[in-house]
């Protein structure tokens, strides 16, 4: 187990590396001269110019500048913003929550609707529920979800008048210290009366919108591989014991359906924050998502640098604790290798 | 090179109904096959009906795309009140016939998604081909780097792309290809890697086969069921993603009619005008849904055994 951990966990260091090596590369392939991409400064004078190469190390041979950009992000040095003039690292750090809280609700949503879902569908397999369970599934991830949001905006927000339209909380009505950058959490410290329900409200559209590819995927996995745990011994031995049905299904056979369930939700978190950068645009979500597609509108070049950096290896991260989880859950994973 | 992409564009372009038209004697039986799954038939249907508009848009469209009609900006579609049969799905903001620029954005979206397709098909199975036969060090470095590409999430790594590129619609190729890349070297890597240690790749080479030929002729031919299958699903999944680049206005610039930038600017139309909002994403979620209807047909048609989750 600590052999196949440490295997997995040196497999990811070139991974790091070769990201690193990307973005840095990445920013210089970009048109125009460095130092005004870098700086964002236009009809700069000869001395300021001297002076700014000298400052980012472009008088540098290559290799030594890449060096540098590695040296510095080691040290959590990912730059300074163009646009706010912050450090990279602090601004994401202060908007990660947001994404965070948007994609674990998005996820909650997908299994809660989508495992039980698929297990009725596949026990009553064949059935109007099955059949319409599978439609709504190739619809949901089919779906392009920039303009379910906006649809679900359109009749729940506009016409309805059920949820909020956009942002995490009515800004006029409740404000109060983040300690956490977890608004439901926030809001429940806070102590104001109405604060955690109108947080949960803000949540409810943004989380349908970026569960609704997980969700179409969830379903189909559970329903396919609950099929097949059906058809296997033990099910019929569990059933041939003379148990209830419900026990037969909830604890022999979906326990056991649930593992490949475990590696698609881990294998969608990348999914999850490309998810993000659209559903956070469209409800005005203070993520990092939205945040990337704003950096690129300003040209500021050291946030998209960063940021893509960073939320890459939180996909990493969290690829190889999934990866770890389920070499612990299943021990053939970790002896194969 | 060129020549490689006309030859699998052709074979990609007409998936479903006749893509085993290269191989005649199975088609039949793959036909008979494909044809139960009802739900594949009608995708295919669907899926005809989008291809054919788009290959008849300037036949088939009322209006150019980009023609504005400044007497009749936001006119409601024929169905709602003050509607005329003048404009039958009405008209967007700018004055754009809605009807006339969603035909020319089915030519758009499926000239992106096949694009995509066959780039990534040609390079993917080049890459996994050469990965899987080259050596042990060249895979290594092929693989990692296909890892590294798919470690970063896919729309983020298409900014990244376009940010550096410029936001165009053949960058939007560009990008798309770059993210969905790594699925097809891997695919053919991982068939091309169980397929050398088969007898009749050993006989191949006994027989005195060059490398060329082992990997276009004798190899390749055996990974194609999975590649085609993944080729005719990743149609859909690059409109998507192309889509999105566009609605972010990352993508096709305006006034080129594409679904997802006619969506960028319909946010400010959700209280008045619901059908600027409603009608090019209908047209994206139809087309994907029967694309992905299609392919899943034409797994099951393909190999039985290969089921998607």
């Amino acid at each position: 187990m600590l052999g196949y951990f440490l295997r997995r966990l040196a497999l990811t260091i070139p991974t790091f590396l070769a990201l690193m090596f990307l973005t840095f590369i990445a920013i210089r392939l970009v048109p125009g001269d460095p130092v005004e991409v870098r700086v964002g400064e236009h009809g700069i004078s000869p001395e300021r110019l001297a002076f700014f190469r000298h400052e980012l190390g472009l008088d540098q041979p290559v290799w030594r500048q890449f060096l540098d950009y590695v040296w510095k992000l080691l040290h959590g040095d990912f730059g300074v913003s163009l646009a706010t003039q912050q450090k990279v690292l602090t601004e994401f750090l202060t908007l990660f929550p947001a994404t965070l809280e948007l994609s674990a609700f998005a996820m909650l949503f997908a299994i809660v609707v989508g495992v039980p879902a698929g297990a009725i569908a596949a026990v009553k397999r064949g059935s109007v529920f099955d059949q319409a369970l599978m439609t709504i599934s190739l619809f949901g991830y089919s779906m392009p979800i920039f303009w379910w949001g906006l649809l679900l905006i359109m009749f729940v927000s506009v016409r309805l008048g059920l949820l909020p339209v956009s942002g995490r909380i009515d800004l006029i009505n409740y404000y109060f210290d983040q300690p956490t950058g977890f608004m439901t959490v926030d809001a429940l410290l806070s102590d104001q009366p109405g604060a955690f329900l109108d947080a949960l409200r803000h949540l409810v559209l943004p989380a349908i919108v970026l569960g609704t590819v997980p969700l179409g995927v969830v379903a189909r996995m559970t329903r396919s591989s609950m099929l097949e745990v059906l058809g296997e011994d033990y099910v019929r031995t569990a059933r041939a014991k003379g148990l209830s049905p419900a026990r037969v299904i909830g604890v022999h056979a979906l326990r056991n359906a649930l593992l490949p369930v475990v590696t698609v939700i881990g294998l969608s978190v990348s999914g999850l924050m490309a998810g993000a950068v659209l559903t956070e645009t469209i409800f005005s979500w203070p993520g990092v998502g939205k945040w990337l597609i704003e950096s690129i509108g300003r040209r500021d070049y050291p946030a998209l640098q960063g940021g893509v950096l960073l939320v890459s290896a939180v996909v990493i991260f969290v690829n190889l604790v999934v990866d770890l989880i389920y070499g612990a859950i299943d021990p053939r994973i970790s002896h194969g290798r | 090179m060129a020549a490689d992409v006309t030859i699998s564009g052709q074979d990609s372009a007409d998936n479903g109904a006749a893509e085993a038209s290269a191989q005649p004697s199975p088609l039949a039986a793959f036909w008979s096959a494909f044809r139960e799954n009802k739900g594949a038939v009608f995708g295919v249907a669907v899926f005809g009906v989008v291809l054919l508009l788009a290959l008849t848009a300037n036949v088939v469209a009322p209006y150019s795309p980009v023609e504005q009609f400044r007497d009749a900006v936001r006119a409601p579609p024929v169905w709602e009140t003050g509607g005329s049969w003048r404009f039958i799905l009405g008209t967007d903001g700018a004055g754009h016939d809605m009807l006339s620029r969603l035909i020319y954005g089915a030519r758009v979206s499926l000239f992106i998604g096949f694009s995509v397709m066959c780039v990534s098909f040609v390079a993917g199975a080049a890459l996994g081909l050469f990965a899987a036969m080259t050596g042990p060090i060249v895979d290594v470095a092929v693989t990692r780097f296909m890892d590294l590409i798919m470690a970063v999430p896919s729309l983020v790594l298409a900014i990244l792309v376009v940010a550096v590129l410029g936001p165009s619609l053949a960058n939007t190729i560009v990008a798309v290809t770059i993210v969905y890349l790594p699925r097809y070297v891997r695919l053919v890597r991982a068939s091309a890697l169980g397929e050398l240690n088969k007898d009749y790749v050993t006989a191949a080479k006994v027989a005195g086969v060059g490398p060329f030929r082992l990997a276009w002729s004798t190899v390749l031919p055996n990974c194609l069921a999975p590649l085609i299958v993944m080729a005719a699903l990743g149609v859909s999944d690059a409109i998507l993603e192309a889509a999105g680049l566009g609605f972010l206005g990352l993508g096709a610039q305006p006034p080129t009619p594409e679904w997802g930038s006619m969506l960028a600017d319909s946010r400010e139309f959700i209280r008045s005008d619901p059908w600027i909002v409603t009608l090019p994403g209908l047209a994206i979620l139809i087309t994907v849904v029967a694309i992905n209807l299609a392919g899943d047909g034409l797994r099951d048609a393909l190999d039985p055994k290969m089921r998607r989750g």
